[in-house]
């Protein structure tokens, strides 16, 4: 089976290749296209969930609250904003980066190395789906703010709030079980004859979750 | 890194062995197919009898005392959101997607049976969603199939307490089933394609089903996070589309929310929608034309690129359906001019199925007669976007009988003629028998004329000025009492449209059980499908080996061979050809025959 693999050629003319082929038209493990297009789709969903909030935002008559403001934590005595989401950001970019480790151990054959960075990567995303929930308790129960109204200003505000965190958050919950499934059949050794594309796979979803992140945190937080 | 393709792969596929793997809880996307097939010409049949009850109420006001205004609007709405998503988008792509891709492009099956299983049981699962919302107090939604905010989730409107509840939690269920159908045929077609079967010599049918679910991968999170976020509305009293507003009298608890950023995403998901609907029908009749005229398409590559640019211009025409929202006129300038520009990619389409026919050799077979019905109402419904497209012709001509007449023949009746066509085509592969040729005929003949003698009309009572969705005229000093009278022939033909479609019902009932053995290429067609090695073919399609791709999909009534096609997994050495003495007489013959 000469012909059964296919060289990845680079630049143009791989382009060019990859689209006049027969049998396949990228040379990848169909489950890895299929999680692009999926994350492609999914894109679609996160923006448009953003392109709505800046509609809101700038359609509304309400004043939208200041977010520096809203998202600040009081330590000490000292007022400091935004600092819980500068914290959580932190720790889903280290999450991106343990699981590019995992990625490289897997391929490399390492399967205790990448089942510890696996682990290790989902308690990052779980302890990021923990202060999400801590921040909505401080919003909910200190500030009253709702999906319904908001004392603060704006009633958008908390509607949006809620829609794109938890929407974003559900995607992180949906991750951090994806991730310790994959984790457990890796230690088990369920892919030692299929290979380890699998755990490629599970790392450009969770890197999206990531990507996502970024976005919604500049948006939401920063303007 | 390599990797080994799918075509180079052992089959070791596991064939099922219980009646319920093999029936019910079925992998294999041939049974996948008839499900999904089987589900959505119920659900359209039941959206075809709630127009009949519509123009009833049209034709002769007042006649009938069931139908109030309530169960009017009720009627449309169901019957615009059952045909446009639950029948023509289940139908084209998880129906004739899921049937045709692998056997087109030389497959075993999708990518990834089990997710294909689990669209179609959501599928299911969001349409007896919608069909629960008949039999829940206040019944389905009323608000018309675009179900614009704010009247959508306001008390007045019908079904504004469950129905419109239910409308929404089933979208959002076919759009999970949807997406996950849509990443296996996208997949498929990419990454399992047979050995030689490049992407330039697939099927149109498979370009057009493929573009046409990327669109949709595209398209549907629009509607996905409009009806979550309608549902928050709803249900917890988010302000994302409701503004301040006074209901019956009294102040809602909304404030400042905006309506128009619900059309713009509804249309941002329902202008590709049209093409999700229209692409696989480009596609599929550009197939039974060629194999029926026994000649190759016309311009297959700028088909294929046709396909393309339809699909990608489809993102940036949406607001043409906004023109009387009220927005810049810049906007509605450029809406305008990308909306002429789909003209020429469409009409590019038009004309090589003209050509593909021009000196063909036609046979004026049921599907036949079907793929060349399209292309009278294909185009006379596309002549009409034109008015449309336009915004100071639309203006005036905006929610008149014109539009719906409009979009009744564009993306209505042009697509189910192509339905109708594909069934007949491809019904001897998928059960092994013909449709009867009799029945056939007759169902196409009252179809297509009466599909002008229902929408002819309404073109003209929309010049008029005759208001859409209104349950009755009242006194309008601007609509003549003529106007009646064409509104009572026009439910006279949809009446009688509707009820031939019962003499279809019965052919299929029929040939299933009585029909004429086809043998595995009734039509002596090129493509993939026709040379399995079982008709029906059986799980795992092709038996022992794979076929191998010699050859586009278009090779009929080549020069110099013997037979009038030659299918694309017969290699060069192979092909039947005529003996040199015959060749030099006819090459002496020319063009003479």
């Amino acid at each position: 089976m000469s012909d059964a693999t296919i060289d990845t050629t680079k630049g143009i003319e791989g382009v060019v290749e990859d689209w006049s082929a027969d049998k396949q038209t990228f040379g990848l493990p169909w489950g890895k296209l299929m999680m692009w297009i999926f994350l492609v789709s999914d894109t679609f969903i996160f923006s448009v969930f953003l392109i709505s909030y800046m509609n809101a935002r700038m359609t509304t008559t309400a004043e939208w609250p200041p977010t520096s403001e809203v998202f600040a934590l009081e330590i000490a005595g000292q007022h400091v904003p935004l600092l819980l989401i500068a914290i959580m950001t932190f720790i889903l970019i280290t999450s991106s980066g343990t699981m590019a480790m995992a990625v490289k151990f897997a391929y490399e054959g390492n399967r205790k190395r990448t089942f510890q960075l696996m682990m290790f990567t989902a308690i990052l995303g779980a302890s990021f789906v923990a202060m999400q929930a801590f921040e909505w308790t401080k919003l909910i129960v200190d500030e009253g703010i709702r999906p319904w109204e908001n004392p603060l200003g704006a009633a958008q505000f908390g509607a949006i709030f809620f829609l794109i965190t938890g929407f974003h958050g559900m995607h992180v919950t949906a991750g951090v079980i994806y991730l310790l499934v994959i984790a457990l059949r890796v230690r088990r050794g369920h892919y030692e004859n299929k290979g380890y594309h699998i755990v490629e796979i599970t790392g450009l979803y969770w890197h999206f979750v990531d990507l996502v992140w970024v976005f919604i945190f500049a948006f939401f937080y920063l303007w | 890194m390599s990797n080994v393709a799918i075509a180079d792969q052992p089959d070791d596929s596991h064939h099922p062995k219980t009646f319920i793997t093999k029936y019910v809880w079925s992998q294999d996307h041939k049974v996948i197919a008839i499900q999904y097939g089987t589900v959505a010409i119920f659900v359209g049949l039941i959206a075809l009898v709630l127009s009949g009850l519509m123009r009833l109420q049209l034709g002769f006001p007042d006649s009938f005392s069931f139908i109030d205004p309530s169960a009017y609007y009720q009627f449309i709405t169901m019957h615009g959101i059952i045909m446009v998503i639950y029948l023509l988008t289940a139908l084209f792509l998880g129906g004739f997607g899921n049937y045709l891709i692998p056997l087109m492009i030389g497959a075993r099956d999708m990518v990834f049976p089990y997710l294909n299983m689990l669209s179609f049981w959501f599928y299911l699962l969001s349409v007896l969603v919608l069909l629960a919302s008949f039999f829940v107090p206040g019944g389905p939604s009323g608000a018309g199939w675009t179900l614009y905010p704010p009247q959508a989730i306001l008390p007045g409107t019908p079904g504004a307490d469950w129905g419109i509840l239910l409308m929404l939690i089933s979208l959002a269920i076919f759009i999970i089933a949807f997406t996950m159908g849509g990443l296996n045929y996208v997949t498929t077609v990419l990454q399992a394609r047979a050995k030689g079967m490049t992407l330039m010599r697939m099927p149109l049918s498979v370009w057009g089903i493929f573009v046409a679910t990327i669109l949709g991968l595209f398209a549907f999170p629009a509607l996905l996070v409009s009806a979550i976020m309608m549902l928050l509305d709803k249900t917890i009293g988010t302000s994302f589309f409701m503004p301040a507003i006074i209901s019956l009298g009294e102040q809602t608890g909304y404030t400042g929310g905006s309506p128009i950023l619900f059309q713009h995403l509804f249309w941002f998901f329902g202008h590709p929608e049209v093409y999700i609907v229209a692409l696989p029908a480009f596609g599929m009749v550009s197939d039974v034309l060629a194999t029926h005229a026994r000649k190759n398409i016309f311009g297959y590559r700028q088909m294929v690129w046709a396909i393309v640019a339809i699909g990608g211009l489809s993102f940036v025409v949406w607001a043409h359906h906004m023109y009387v929202s009220g927005m810049n006129p810049y906007f509605g300038f450029f809406f305008a001019t990308t909306t002429l520009i789909i003209a020429i990619p469409t009409a590019i389409k038009v004309y090589n199925w003209v050509l593909t026919l021009w000196k063909g050799n036609i046979h004026l077979t049921t599907p036949m007669l079907f793929a060349i019905g399209f292309i009278f109402t294909f185009t006379h419904g596309g002549l009409t976007g034109l008015f449309l497209g336009n915004v100071v012709v639309d203006l005036p001509l905006s929610d008149t009988y014109f539009v719906v007449a409009h979009f009744h023949m564009v993306m209505g009746v042009s697509p189910i003629m192509v339905l109708f066509a594909a069934i007949y085509h491809w019904f001897p592969k998928i059960t092994g028998k013909m449709l009867h040729k009799g029945l056939g005929k007759a169902h196409f003949w009252i179809t297509f004329l009466g599909t002008f003698a229902v929408y002819l009309p309404m073109h003209y009572l929309g010049f008029l000025g005759v208001p859409r969705r209104y349950y009755a005229m009242g006194d309008t000093d601007f609509v003549p009492a003529s106007a009646q009278d064409l509104n009572a022939s026009i439910t006279v033909a949809a009446l009688i449209v509707g009820v031939a479609q019962l003499i279809f019902i019965y052919n299929l009932i029929l040939s299933l059980r009585k029909g004429e053995k086809s043998g595995p290429n009734p039509w002596n067609a090129t493509t993939l499908e026709w040379q399995t090695e079982n008709t029906p073919p059986t799980h795992g399609n092709w038996g022992e080996h794979s076929p191998v791709v010699y050859r586009w999909a278009y090779d009929y009534s080549v020069p110099n061979t013997l037979e009038d096609f030659i299918p694309q997994n017969i290699p060069d050495e192979a092909v039947a050809k005529e003996s040199t003495t015959s060749k030099s007489r006819s090459q002496e013959n020319g063009d003479k025959s």
